[in-house]
């Protein structure tokens, strides 16, 4: 390899947004097409870094906008190479027009997202409004609650996404500010490790194999298009889940970090559960553990993967609970939230039927404060000993002004 | 758990500071964290930073904090902000001024009865770094407080994380923090 090798401790203190960056070089990408945005700027800067100091063979190309840098991440990729980027917010906004153009030609593309609000009003902290709008997009989406697990699950994605019975571009999400500017202990890979671990690129109907002609990004009517789109589920929901686990037990071989697809903590005999995703996991289990202490029965579930949507792990995750908190860090504008629908719909044909109420909360990077989840898991227990949901189906956390609730 | 709240202005390196402290002490075996809050931060608008220390992983995430420890490395916010806010009863407040700590407590009222400290960062990052850096001798201040740890293994640490930056901005840090160590009272 013509590139310098990086001598890494065994813990370093990154936050996200560096542990991100560390993993792309590691994986030795090569070709980042990326449009500065806060709060994911400085994974691409990182990388520019890293390249200009020598420790990448790779490009970095500049581009005058995030729907021209997935563009170039969609030509790279569809040209045969190891590619990746970086967006928040806006930036991720504008992108969702080529992000269907790179799932529906089976591009592995790895894409950061550090989660941000949506405008208006401009806001540049973390919620869960950028994550939402990408799910019906195609991609792998991965969710990280801690550096730890930013750095961890990129060469996560890249193992999946690049594997040739799955071919899917893949997201990997970490909270705005409280994952991608805090900085916590990341357990390092060495670089070999690292680059081991994901393997040499394999193209597959690569554009620069003149050998064998291919076209990419075709037309199709009637004909053929719902073919298509139906494979492109089809593998979506049968193929990828396999492969993730797979990746998730070598990943645990590799490095002894166990993830799950579904995360569960003290569910065992959990008798109220909360679940949420992003660094409010964290901040959930130290409070169930908190809750336990004073008899109440608390547990957190956490989803790791997003899309495909776990069904059938979420349900078994939640059996026997008796009564579920959702929490949506997004605004369902007109609906309950999405992790309440997702529950609900996996739930729906189960023997025991929880009782299911949803929470938005955490818009604009607003705090989830541990005092918040106390009265939440106060107010499921209410549910069980009543044994009715007590409240609106729809509630706001730490919103100020009169009380919001609906449904 | 050992919590930390940095007051500062944007560009004075609280964040900086406060990664850098973060950086020392996980490598002693213990588990931090280190963030701040930022808005649309422009140079120069009140911030606050934060550093969490436990023997255990951090797994709290929430901004809200009741701190140990109350880092003050701009003189005027003391007076234009609340640094006393969610304060516990033994809080340590290490505070950049160049006033003496029975003068600061008399022109802010809400610092009577709380444990003060002070010590002129400010000062002593124009004369030894030659610009109002106050984040590293705020943490020389720090370890003569607390008594975290030894001086050698600080600056020795400091050092570590100092060495992107050429070697005459790091001798000038280590004069800095062990002056502050010394005038802090």
């Amino acid at each position: 390899m013509a590139f310098d090798k990086m001598e890494l401790r065994d813990i370093e203190v990154w936050d996200g947004n560096f542990a991100a960056a560390q993993a792309l070089r590691q994986c030795q990408i090569d070709v980042v097409a990326a449009y500065p945005i806060t709060p994911s700027t400085p994974i691409v800067e990182g990388y520019a870094k890293f390249l200009a100091d020598g420790y990448i063979e790779g490009e970095f190309v500049m581009v005058e906008s995030e729907h021209a840098a997935m563009s170039g991440c969609i030509g790279a990729a569809a040209a045969g190479g190891r590619v990746a980027t970086a967006t928040s917010s806006q930036g991720f906004a504008l992108m969702v027009e080529t992000l269907y153009q790179a799932s529906g030609m089976r591009l592995p593309i790895v894409l950061n997202v550090v989660n941000r609000a949506l405008a208006a009003p401009l806001n540049v902290n973390g919620d869960h409004s950028d994550m939402y709008l990408g799910r019906d997009s195609g991609w792998i989406q991965f969710d990280a609650y801690c550096p730890q697990n930013a750095y961890d699950l990129n060469f996560i994605a890249f193992k999946v996404s690049e594997d040739h019975d799955v071919r899917l571009p893949a997201m990997v999400h970490q909270d705005g500010f409280m994952t991608s500017h805090t900085a916590q202990g990341v357990n390092t890979l060495t670089d070999d490790e690292a680059y081991g671990f994901v393997g040499d690129f394999k193209p597959m109907n690569d554009m620069l194999d003149f050998e064998h002609p291919v076209t990419h990004g075709v037309q199709t009517e009637e004909d053929w298009h719902f073919e298509h789109k139906a494979r492109q589920h089809n593998d979506l929901m049968t193929k990828v889940m396999p492969k993730i686990q797979a990746a998730f037990d070598d990943f645990e071989k590799l490095s002894g970090r166990k993830y799950n697809i579904v995360e569960s903590y003290d569910m065992a005999d959990a008798d109220v559960a909360v679940i949420c995703m992003g660094t409010s996991v964290e901040t959930a289990r130290e409070v169930a553990t908190e809750m336990r202490a004073k008899g109440i029965k608390a547990g957190v579930v956490g989803l790791r993967v997003i899309r495909p949507f776990p069904f059938f792990q979420i349900a078994e995750a939640l059996k026997g609970v008796k009564a579920i908190a959702t929490l949506d860090r997004s605004s369902p504008n007109g609906a309950p939230g999405m992790l309440f629908n997702e529950i609900a719909g996996a739930l729906y044909n189960t023997g025991d039927r929880a009782l299911l109420s949803g929470y938005v909360y955490g818009l604009g990077g607003r705090d989830l404060t541990k005092a918040h989840l106390v009265s939440l898991y106060n107010e499921l227990q209410a549910n069980v000993d009543a044994g009715k949901v007590t409240t609106p189906l729809q509630q706001f956390i730490g919103v100020r002004g009169p009380k919001l609730s609906f449904l | 758990m050992l919590e930390i709240r940095w007051h500062s202005r944007a560009g004075q390196g609280a964040v900086t500071g406060a990664k850098g402290l973060a950086d020392v002490i996980s490598t002693t075996g213990k588990h931090v964290q280190a963030f701040a809050f930022y808005g649309s931060a422009k140079r120069g608008a009140a911030m606050t930073a934060y550093n969490r220390v436990d023997d255990k992983m951090i797994m709290n995430h929430e901004k809200y904090m009741r701190p140990d420890y109350v880092f003050v490395i701009d003189p005027a916010l003391v007076h234009t902000t609340d640094v006393t806010i969610n304060d516990k009863e033994n809080t340590v407040y290490i505070i950049t001024t160049h006033l003496s700590t029975e003068e600061l407590v008399a022109a802010q009222p809400r610092l009577v009865g709380k444990k003060v400290f002070t010590v002129d960062c400010i000062k002593i990052a124009q004369e030894t770094i030659g610009r109002p850096i106050p984040n590293t001798p705020m943490l020389g201040a720090f370890m003569k407080v607390s008594k975290m740890y030894e001086m050698d293994f600080f600056k020795e640490s400091m050092q570590r994380i100092l060495a992107k930056l050429p070697q005459k901005i790091v001798d000038a840090n280590m004069i800095a923090i062990q002056r502050a160590f010394d005038e802090v009272k």
